[in-house]
């Protein structure tokens, strides 16, 4: 069996967005990474396959600067690398099902991501992989291992955490965690740039991307604030609670 | 148009959140059916002005959280319009799970709504914002507290319909949280400190002076990833909670672009730095350059005795 492993190529956490003609402008970003929760679902599908669970195929589904993240996923142990084009993709509905097809076509009956990408911060990809693959769908998950007649998580519930039991096929959505994520060794790195990565279209996969109701009106940049005013010294906290009372009202 | 809501629910009863929900409802000129899983808060759902009617969706399968479970019992009553739910962890993935199986579109998250329907929501957590125009059938999710809640004084029929799925998730052990402190994500007032606390153990100052205001207590990346005292839930920022409260206080946090990205949209910020330069100030409504040590006693005896007249 193998463990497939959803990831997402977006601007590093660190990066500025910047917004031109009513578009974010991806060619100013600086740096792009793996979403942050990405790197945890691959962490834990690591210690799967050191468990003994199977092989790690990643999959992504983007465009083809997105190579160089599955190429960083091999440095650290991802065995197989899958790039499906994103041409014509434009809603979650599209990602779903071609991510939900390479995850078949797979064989893998455990699949981690994370539980929202960090540029468009939606969440719906592994709830819709899911229901599409036919698995069960446990999400805020920080560890996994195998155990009972699948797997057991540790999930957030509304009163703490919560360990629970999934049999498979399963789908884990990930939060982040406390887990410490590997970082590549010089052999990891120089084996990853051999590793080849697979190209599988929309037509390999058998989907038809169709028409969809959402579209882009336009990006624009967060809503600027009036500069605030600014007081010397501990002296002025006085001055700020009485604002805040009387001007802000918020106590 | 018809608008499904499923509503948001706490352990035994309705989540206020269900009432912005009906408000949004109607303000793309919706008539909102409320669905109840586990048939939890019906009677306070009914209570909703501008409800048209509620349905208590009972079963067995509602008793562990496993969103593909609650949505196969809820989607067969489901309208073909608008499917609306909050943006709380278990409104997102039911969300998700009952527009994969009708298979339109879901939009995450949203902060403005207008009909048509245009949907305003923050990418890049808050570093951008996004504007998608999308028509029935859809699904939405709406941030908590952005928008205005439908008023009470609703007398909608109530119908309880019993529904079973299958469920793949079972609890093993239930594992409580360590304080019973307010989580960020629920706050009207959040106070966070940075690494400029200097040490963990600082923070009983910040809780000190939430306790004074029903404040829950934040932290940056830069302290939790320092200082593993610090909880990931305390996170505000990108890779932790995006928090929309009235009134935000940060203390000894420099404003990486990472925190201003969970936090900036909160109502009034307040910013205690000794660096008269540290980019916080740039959002801060109000800037005090002070170190902690000598702003935090002032502020709670502030708050001590403006609170006690």
């Amino acid at each position: 069996m193998t463990i497939a492993v959803l990831l997402k190529q977006v601007p590093d956490t660190t990066a500025k967005i910047s917004v031109s003609g009513g578009r974010v402008d991806e060619s100013a970003v600086s740096k792009w990474s793996m979403s942050p929760y990405d790197e945890y679902a691959l962490e834990a599908a690591l210690q799967l396959k050191e468990a003994g669970e199977g092989d790690v195929v990643a999959i992504t589904c983007g465009p083809a600067r997105a190579a160089k993240m599955l190429t960083d996923a091999a440095a650290v142990g991802a065995d197989t690398l899958i790039l499906i084009p994103d041409d014509g993709v434009t809603d979650s509905t599209h990602v779903q099902s071609l991510l939900a097809a390479a995850v078949k076509r797979s064989g893998s009956d455990v699949v981690l991501c994370g539980k929202q990408a960090a540029d468009t911060n939606g969440g719906s990809t592994g709830p819709g992989v899911s229901h599409l693959v036919g698995a069960a769908c446990v999400g805020m998950v920080s560890e996994v291992s195998a155990g009972g007649d699948g797997f057991i998580a540790l999930r957030a519930s509304p009163t703490g955490n919560e360990r629970v039991e999934v049999p498979r096929p399963c789908l884990f959505a990930f939060d982040k965690g406390t887990t410490e994520l590997r970082r590549p060794n010089v052999r990891g790195i120089m084996m990853a740039k051999k590793k080849q990565i697979e190209t599988v279209t929309s037509d390999d996969l058998g989907v038809t991307i169709g028409a969809s109701s959402v579209s882009l009106q336009s990006h624009s940049p967060p809503p600027v604030k009036p500069p605030g005013q600014k007081f010397e010294g501990s002296d002025s906290v006085p001055a700020v609670v009485a604002k805040l009372r009387d001007e802000a009202n918020v106590i | 148009m018809d608008v499904t809501i499923i509503a948001e629910t706490t352990a035994d009863d309705l989540h206020p959140v269900t009432s912005q929900l009906v408000g949004a409802a109607i303000t793309i000129g919706g008539t909102p059916t409320v669905l109840c899983p586990g048939g939890i808060g019906a009677a306070a759902a009914a209570s909703i002005s501008g409800v048209a009617k509620v349905i208590g969706v009972e079963g067995d399968c509602f008793e562990t959280f496993d969103s593909g479970a609650w949505a196969a019992a809820l989607n067969p009553l489901v309208s073909d319009g608008v499917v609306l739910a909050a943006s709380a962890p278990s409104g997102r993935e039911v969300a998700a799970q009952i527009a994969a199986m009708r298979g339109i579109p879901i939009i995450q998250d949203a902060t403005g709504l207008e009909g048509g329907i245009t949907v305003t929501r923050g990418i890049y957590s808050g570093k951008a914002v996004e504007t998608v125009s999308v028509s029935a059938p859809c699904a939405l999710t709406l941030r908590p507290n952005a928008f205005d809640a439908a008023a009470d004084g609703g007398n909608a029929d109530v119908s309880t319909v019993s529904q079973s799925s299958d469920v793949g998730v079972a609890v093993r052990e239930a594992i409580a949280k360590v304080s019973e402190r307010l989580d960020v994500s629920e706050a009207d007032i959040i106070i966070s400190g940075g690494r400029g606390m200097g040490d963990p153990a600082n923070f009983t100052h910040l809780y000190e002076v939430a306790d004074f205001i029903g404040a829950a207590v934040g932290a940056s990346r830069a302290a939790v990833d320092t200082w593993g005292e610090i909880p990931h839930n305390m996170q505000v920022g990108q890779t932790g909670k995006t928090v929309n409260p009235n009134l935000y206080i940060a203390v000894g946090i420099s404003g990486a672009i990472q925190h201003l990205a969970g936090m900036r949209s909160s109502k009034f910020i307040v910013a205690i730095n000794k660096d008269p330069d540290a980019p916080i100030f740039g959002v801060a409504d109000y800037g005090i350059v002070s170190t902690w040590e000598a702003a935090l006693p002032v502020l709670k005896s502030e708050l001590s005795s403006l609170l006690s007249n």
